[in-house]
């Protein structure tokens, strides 16, 4: 902003809104790091703990909800404060979604029972992570930055990540044919990278958020996607 | 980075808008130039009050909001030294004609302030007064121009049964909409309300928004406001002025979600003004 208001309260109560949106989203991308490391290295005290981390974003949420209405009801704001708050609230509830993912699959550390740990499939899992995690991450700073441009890299560049997750698909259903005993490991698996790719779609979204606040309209065109599980079958009769 | 930014706008559509259709011109200026004295206070304002819209100024102290509204009906012939150039058309009537029947065009555009101003008189007299004015009628067909007029005004239920009592004795709010109702008995075609909410409490504010829409029906209504909450409830179309000049004017949803000067943001947001 390159003028301050008036009302100098006014700035810091919308800092202070920013801020905690950040401090939310440090620690949802903790969580999803974490998640997947517990997964990997069947850490179940690990993933306990991501659990836990659950609870904190949650209560994040709301203060920033309750900072976000309490601030409209203060000052009335109007134009790009107006849209600067509804896109802290936005963000907010998209941060909130990916803490729950990350907490399901925290979860689902203590349900993996077999040794079963193909490396192909942690490493594709692994770098599924990793991207989502930096576009989490760009998103974010995208956001606090109000950086337009940046935003918009991440909007346009879910797709690799909605491509991997259907190759880890198509693979684990190989694994569940060649052994039913893996069928187990596999589905908790297939929720994971499921969740991982979600997590995704809510960086697009904050993207979206980040897009409206700056310009002040919707995103109206189809986000490319790569997503094509839905069409990963195998072949029947086998 | 660069690339990026010049494919967004392929992303974007036009705003989907619940803007009401464009309405057919009631009050047009073209190239309006206004000088009190030396001082230029009015720069080449150009615009279109819609028929049966509301349309809203807003902008800061000095801007000259005041002194368009007070063109519209030629509240500034009253002063000397003031003049006004350019066109400023009602319908097919050039306002500034200075051979213009002013009594006329201040029957045709109404105009209510900031401060309510009833005359001492009785709450009937304050509408009759006008009446007898322009028009000479019967005590029944008056009887029925007031109740009407007061209705109008929002204002019948609360004075139904004392008509006689003085028009001081209304508390500010009513008074406000006796000086509503006494412009509408006249049946303007524009009714001119310049900050006629700034010394009412919030109940009397709304009722007076309220009223404001409602008569949006029947009249086209131009609103100078410093609410800019106000403004933006109660207006289809806001101008935003700043020093003399207009600097923006949009659809109100537009101009108080994403307006598209800078000086309309900054002056909306709180940021000078």
């Amino acid at each position: 902003m390159a003028t301050e208001h008036t009302a100098k309260a006014f700035d810091s109560d919308l800092q202070e809104l920013t801020r905690l949106v950040a401090e939310m989203g440090g620690l949802a991308e903790r969580m999803i790091v974490e998640s997947v490391d517990a997964l990997i290295r069947r850490d179940v005290a690990l993933g306990q703990r991501v659990v836990a981390a659950d609870a904190e974003i949650d209560s994040l949420q709301h203060v920033i909800e309750e900072r976000a209405v309490l601030t409209i009801a203060r000052r009335q704001p109007m134009a790009v404060d107006l849209r600067e708050i509804v896109g802290s609230m936005r963000v907010a509830t998209d941060l909130e979604r990916i803490g729950d993912l990350a907490k399901n699959m925290g979860k689902r550390v203590a349900a993996l029972e077999s040794d079963f740990q193909p490396l192909k499939l942690i490493r594709g899992l692994e770098h599924m992570t990793d991207l989502v995690q930096s576009q989490v991450k760009s998103v974010l700073d995208a956001y606090a930055a109000h950086d337009l441009p940046a935003a918009m890299t991440v909007w346009k560049g879910d797709e690799e990540v909605d491509a991997i997750c259907t190759s880890l698909f198509r693979e684990l259903l190989t694994y569940m044919m060649e052994d039913p005993r893996n069928i187990s490991f596999c589905i908790h698996l297939m929720f994971c990278a499921k969740n991982i790719e979600r997590i995704g779609d809510h960086a697009t979204n904050i993207a979206e958020t980040v897009f409206y606040m700056i310009e002040g309209q919707q995103i109206l065109d189809k986000r490319p996607k790569g997503d094509m599980t839905t069409f990963a079958t195998t072949i029947s009769g086998n | 980075m660069n690339s990026l930014s010049v494919s967004m706008s392929d992303a974007v559509g036009p705003v989907p808008s619940a803007a009401l259709p464009e309405a057919p011109a009631k009050v047009t200026t073209r190239g309006l130039n206004f000088y009190y004295g030396e001082h230029h206070a009015l720069k080449n304002i150009n615009l279109t009050l819609g028929t049966h819209r509301v349309t809203a100024f807003i902008g800061p102290s000095g801007c000259g909001k005041s002194t368009l509204l007070r063109i519209f009906n030629r509240m500034y012939d009253l002063y000397p030294g003031q003049r006004a150039t350019g066109q400023v058309v009602l319908d097919q009537t050039n306002i500034l004609d200075p051979k213009l029947d002013l009594n006329l065009l201040r029957a045709r555009v109404g105009m209510v302030f900031q401060k309510p101003t009833p005359f001492p008189m009785t709450i009937y007299e304050n509408i009759a007064f006008g009446i007898r004015l322009y028009e000479k009628i019967s005590k029944s067909e008056m009887d029925g121009r007031v109740e009407k007029a007061l209705r109008g005004g929002a204002l019948w239920n609360e004075v139904k049964d004392k008509l006689n009592a003085s028009g001081l004795s209304l508390s500010g709010g009513q008074q406000q909409r006796l000086c509503i109702a006494r412009t509408v008995a006249v049946r303007p075609e524009v009714i001119l309300f310049d900050e006629p909410c700034s010394a009412l409490d919030p109940i009397s504010t709304a009722k007076i928004e309220e009223l404001i829409q409602e008569l949006a029906e029947d009249y086209t209504i131009a609103i100078v406001t410093h609410n800019m909450q106000q403004a933006a409830r109660v207006s289809d179309k806001t101008a935003f002025m700043y020093l003399g000049e207009l600097i923006e004017f949009d659809e109100t949803s537009k101009i108080f979600t994403s307006p598209s000067d800078r000086r309309t943001q900054d002056y909306i947001t709180g940021r000078f003004g």
